[in-house]
């Protein structure tokens, strides 16, 4: 990792010097122990500042559409696998943008961290190969890196950039894992025990939007749950209207989310959003065959159709 | 439902209330033609005209089941007879998600129902009429994703 972060280091500076771009966005060190922030790098010298770690959670293309500048982007696999998306869309555009992809063999879930913490504060904590070293107040704990791994990189298939103009270090082995174990179980259970599942989530939302606001896929300028005129979606924190809430969202997103994650990263009650998103991405993939974000060419599947679609559902 | 009830009864026996959103071009001429031919389908059906199937945003399905409707039918064009070349098709992929989607959280099978009924098919959609009618009967009233104003007060 440390021979990574070098490389990127010395990419970042070069691109700056050589004024290939006007801006690098990536991670810095973040003021608490053990987090990565987003870092904007304007000038060579400032590259150092520049970390890469298990930390560097954001997804960075969220920023792609803001920034009017020649960017250059550190991205991890479904970071590009957004970015991917968001060309297709026409939101950016793939000749503005200097992708510096970095193989990513998972990252950690701060909220896992938190856990185990058990309330008490972290004051320091070491990143070694395999092991997290967590310190605080009278407590030194090893913890493995396998144990507080996010989910969504748990079943993640593309560890390596699917599109990059850069790569650092070596591409790694993609695993060979069943990513809809998941929602294939949770699927066989009774009609009721979903239902209630999904209240007992969806119950804890306070309606704050994180997730609409980290998701790279979220930009419309007037978001549905945002429209006033009429005000036709309901705004109570009524169980209904907030799982509905849920629903559509995902429905917006259906063949385009790329669980990266981000929304149950940012979820301060820590809603179960990855459930819907991973069902509707196994769905899309089912019926029409298509992934998102890993090709440029094909058309988003919401966006176009076959004659011969599967109908048996309509009579 | 106060406004199903018939005066003199005692207890009014459930009635399901279905809102069905037919396209202007096939569905809606085919419900008409129903009508013309004086052929018999159950009243628990409402029909609200849409120009398309296509037409038909997933939220006005899952909003009529906020208004406690018990069940809701869309109902299209059959694929290539689209008055707009290709809207139900479009409406087609759509309403395969959604209709996974709703199973998936727990909506009861046969609540949201889909179907193609042409302008020549009165005969067909007094039918289809009859079978989801009779579906949501078994089905019983619908209670998940009702919104009660009462209860977001508390």
């Amino acid at each position: 990792m440390q021979e990574s972060e070098r490389q990127l280091r010395e990419v970042a500076e070069k691109l700056l010097t050589e004024k290939k771009v006007d801006v690098i966005i990536g991670y810095e060190k973040g003021t608490l122990p053990l987090r990565a922030r987003p870092a904007f790098i304007r000038e060579p010298d400032e590259a150092k500042r520049l970390v890469w770690n298990s930390r560097c959670e954001n997804n960075l293309c969220f920023y792609l559409r803001t920034v009017k500048e020649k960017v250059g982007i550190v991205a991890k696999g479904c970071d590009t696998r957004s970015m991917v998306g968001l060309i297709k869309e026409r939101q950016i555009q793939r000749e503005n943008v200097f992708i510096i992809g970095v193989p990513c063999p998972g990252i950690i879930d701060r909220k896992k961290i938190e856990e185990i913490l058990d309330g008490g504060e972290l004051w320091e904590g070491v990143e070694s190969d395999s092991q997290i070293v967590l310190k605080g107040e009278g407590f030194e704990e090893k913890v493995d890196k396998d144990k507080l791994l996010h989910d969504a990189c748990r079943s993640c298939k593309h560890k390596n950039p699917v599109l990059y103009d850069t790569l650092i270090g070596k591409e790694i082995s993609e695993p060979k894992i069943d990513e809809y174990s998941d929602v294939e179980g949770f699927s066989s259970k009774p009609d009721n025990e979903r239902w209630t599942y999904f209240n007992e989530e969806t119950g804890r939302c306070i309606r704050c939007y994180a997730c609409r606001n980290a998701c790279p896929a979220c930009y419309c300028p007037q978001c549905f749950v945002d429209q006033s005129l009429p005000t036709w979606f309901g705004r109570t924190p009524h169980l209904s209207d907030t799982l509905i809430f849920h629903i559509i969202r995902t429905l917006h997103t259906a063949g385009r989310c790329v669980d990266c994650g981000a929304c149950s990263r940012v979820c301060p009650m820590n809603v179960e959003l990855r459930m819907l998103n991973k069902k509707t991405e196994k769905d899309v993939k089912e019926l029409y065959g298509y992934e998102a974000g890993t090709d440029l060419e094909e058309l988003p599947p919401m966006a176009t159709f076959k004659i011969d679609d599967p109908q048996e559902f309509i009579k | 439902m106060e406004e199903d009830r018939i005066a003199g009864t005692e207890k009014p026996q459930w009635e399901p209330r279905i809102i069905a959103f037919l396209c202007n071009w096939c569905s809606y001429a085919g419900a008409d033609l129903a009508g013309i031919s004086r052929l018999q389908y159950p009243p628990n059906v409402r029909i609200i005209r849409v120009p398309c199937s296509g037409r038909v945003n997933p939220y006005f399905i899952i909003k009529s089941l906020q208004h406690g409707v018990d069940g809701v039918l869309v109902s299209g064009c059959h694929p290539g007879d689209c008055h707009y070349i290709s809207g139900n098709l479009v409406a087609r992929r759509r309403f395969a998600i959604l209709k996974r989607i709703l199973e998936f959280v727990g909506i009861e099978k046969g609540r949201v129902q889909f179907s193609w009924i042409s302008a020549a098919e009165g005969e067909r959609f007094s039918q289809v009429i009859k079978e989801i009618t009779q579906e949501i009967k078994t089905l019983g009233p619908s209670k998940k994703f009702v919104k009660d104003i009462e209860d977001a007060r508390e």
